[in-house]
């Protein structure tokens, strides 16, 4: 996980875990099923439209809800490699590294990036590129023990390095 | 420097003398809960990260409630890898269709969570035992499998909001119209991260399940937890429930607040969510009169037993508006046995309700009262977003069950005083 390139699927506000993955989905965990119907009620083309590698910037309070861990893996298995938000729901925040999806905050850019924007995303630093417009932003680069269980490869295999 | 209550438990957990707002810690837990729909996801993961045993039997919860007794095949799979697994490790607490209710029901009427204790939960509305003074928390399914592997979860330690309730809630007023309140004043994301710790003279006005529908939306706050002291209210609450040792903390004089609201009890209304956000909040003076499709009371919000007395006191001797559906869930088995030694499943069913057995089914869209194109539904539950009871265009509007046995009586949102 060094970097992050792709098209932006831009969103607004609470983009909670219901939209993210309704509930009359999780009778399944398959990450390929759920991802066929990531955001479906919310904007119903992005499991047809989005592309391997794509970055999805959602404003204040993203994932908020409930805490089903389907709603991170539905987007990362449809490809997503990184999701920028001013601020996330904190169970969304932490099942998403617990997985390993690269998520970061930057208010600056979740207002700045438009839809549709070509993005960059250096994790090293925390960097966010955006290349059709040529502004840059800076998020917080992850703490150390995020770093941890990010370079373990997630959460449970950090914990069996420790065991 | 002095440490909130939530802090305090935490320091314990970690076995730290002193925890600081932001700081990292690795926690003990006394209970880690997961549910037909999140424990399957962490099955999966145990499997394959290859553990081959839980941390205690006896501090492991697994309760089959969301789409049970199973709507499909894929739920009863999903019942099926939940079952298999409490079998292999001897699972203490484990609910199936008989015994089961809905979590966060169950474990505070089962004593399984107390005072003291950290708790995590594979359901972000696990931050309802606050209500005991518990440190409580929703986490994911991979939290919970490494939970159940080692006893033990990260943290960072949250900044606290101080709410001062003083005063006695006026008739018609209850737990859920003191927290609607609460997130329309703050809004959806006014507690991000944070705990939000409760206090004042007017607490001891409030009963344990009022205590409890108040902390089980602090997340929809977007707080970490809420909680809520320790007092005799408390401890007779747990007296014949819980049988081992407990611990009481207590927020020191000098803790640090971010911020401090004081909300007089006596002040409050009937409040009603629109949708699509909990913080849409109205009073029921500006919400009367929005026609209505459905009412649903019940849920881990308002599905105990005063609620269920509150909305049969309603509905006794009256009848649901033609056109509507009712339907009326007790939370868990005891509830619902109490409900008939009462009489009110007699009441219910005079009134033309629909009365189930426990299960979250319609407060999450899964089963058992699905919500059409355009139909609008006054719900006891906790969430309004779209499409969470049905259909994307249709709307859900949070309310007590007052409010709600009211409106089922005119099939229009009305207030109980209005009867
Ligand atoms: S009743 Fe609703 S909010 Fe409560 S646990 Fe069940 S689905 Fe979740």
């Amino acid at each position: 996980m060094e970097e992050a390139r792709g098209r932006v699927h831009k969103y607004g506000d609470n983009i909670d875990t219901d939209v993210i993955i309704p509930a009359r989905y999780l009778n399944s965990s398959d990450p390929a099923e759920l991802a066929a119907h990531c955001m479906v009620d919310i904007d119903p083309e992005f499991a047809g439209r989005v592309q391997q590698g794509d970055i999805i910037v959602g404003g204040e309070n993203f994932g908020c809800g409930s805490s089903r861990e389907h709603a991170p893996i539905a987007i990362k298995a449809s490809g997503v490699s990184c999701v920028i938000a001013a601020t996330f729901a904190r169970i969304f925040y932490r099942n998403a590294i617990n997985i390993g999806l690269p998520i970061l905050e930057s208010p600056e850019a979740s207002r700045a990036i438009a839809d549709g924007d070509e993005v960059e995303v250096d994790f090293q630093s925390g960097t966010i590129r955006d290349i059709t417009t040529g502004e840059e932003f800076r998020a917080h680069p992850f703490p150390e023990f995020i770093r941890r269980i990010i370079d373990a490869g997630g959460l449970l295999a950090s914990l069996r390095e420790e065991a | 420097m002095g440490m909130t209550m939530t802090q305090k438990i935490l320091a314990d957990h970690a076995g730290l003398p002193e925890v600081k707002a932001g700081q990292l810690i690795n926690a003990r837990l006394d209970m880690v809960l997961a549910n037909d729909i999140t424990g399957p996801v962490s099955i999966k993961e145990f499997d394959k990260a290859g553990f081959d045993g839980v941390f205690d039997k006896s501090k492991i919860s697994l309760v089959m409630d969301h789409f049970v007794p199973n709507k499909d095949i894929k739920s009863a799979e999903q019942c099926k890898t939940c079952r298999t697994f409490a079998k292999r490790f001897g699972i203490d607490h484990f609910y199936d269709a008989g015994e089961m209710g809905i979590e966060h029901a169950l474990l505070p009427e089962k004593g399984i969570v107390a005072s003291g204790e950290a708790i995590i939960g594979a359901d972000s509305h696990t931050c309802t035992y606050g209500a005991l003074g518990a440190f409580s928390t929703g986490v994911g399914s991979t939290d919970l499998c490494a939970g159940m592997a080692s006893g033990m979860a990260w943290f960072k330690v949250p900044s606290a909001l101080r709410f001062e309730l003083t005063g006695k809630m006026p008739p018609f007023v209850s737990g859920k119209d003191v927290i609607l309140h609460i997130i329309g004043m703050i809004g959806v994301d006014g507690a991000l991260y944070k705990s939000m710790e409760f206090c004042g003279d007017g607490i001891s006005n409030l009963s344990m399940d009022d205590r409890l529908t108040i902390c089980n939306m602090a997340i929809e706050a977007g707080a970490k937890n809420g909680i809520f002291p320790v007092d005799d209210i408390t401890r007779e609450y747990m007296k014949g429930r819980v049988d081992r040792p407990y611990k009481e903390y207590s927020a020191d004089p000098d803790a640090e607040y971010e911020k401090t609201y004081t909300i007089d009890l006596s002040t409050l209304r009937p409040t009603v969510s629109f949708p699509h956000l909990p913080e849409n909040t109205r009073t029921i003076d500006e919400a009367k009169g929005v026609k209505i499709d459905q009412v649903v009371i019940g849920s881990c919000t308002n599905g105990r037993i005063s609620d269920m007395r509150a909305a049969a006191e309603i509905l006794k001797g009256r009848h649901k508006a033609a056109g509507i559906r009712v339907i009326v869930i007790p939370a868990t088995q005891s509830i619902y046995k109490q409900c008939i030694h009462e009489g009110l499943i007699d009441i219910f069913i005079d009134a033309g309700c629909v009365v189930s057995t426990p299960t979250c089914g319609p407060c999450l869209g899964g089963y058992m009262g699905i919500l059409a194109d355009g139909e609008k539904c006054v719900s006891t539950t906790n969430r309004n977003f779209v499409g969470r009871m049905g259909a994307v265009t249709s709307e859900v509007y949070l309310a007590s069950p007052q409010v709600a046995a009211a409106s089922a009586v005119t099939g229009e949102i009305t207030s109980p005083e209005d009867l």
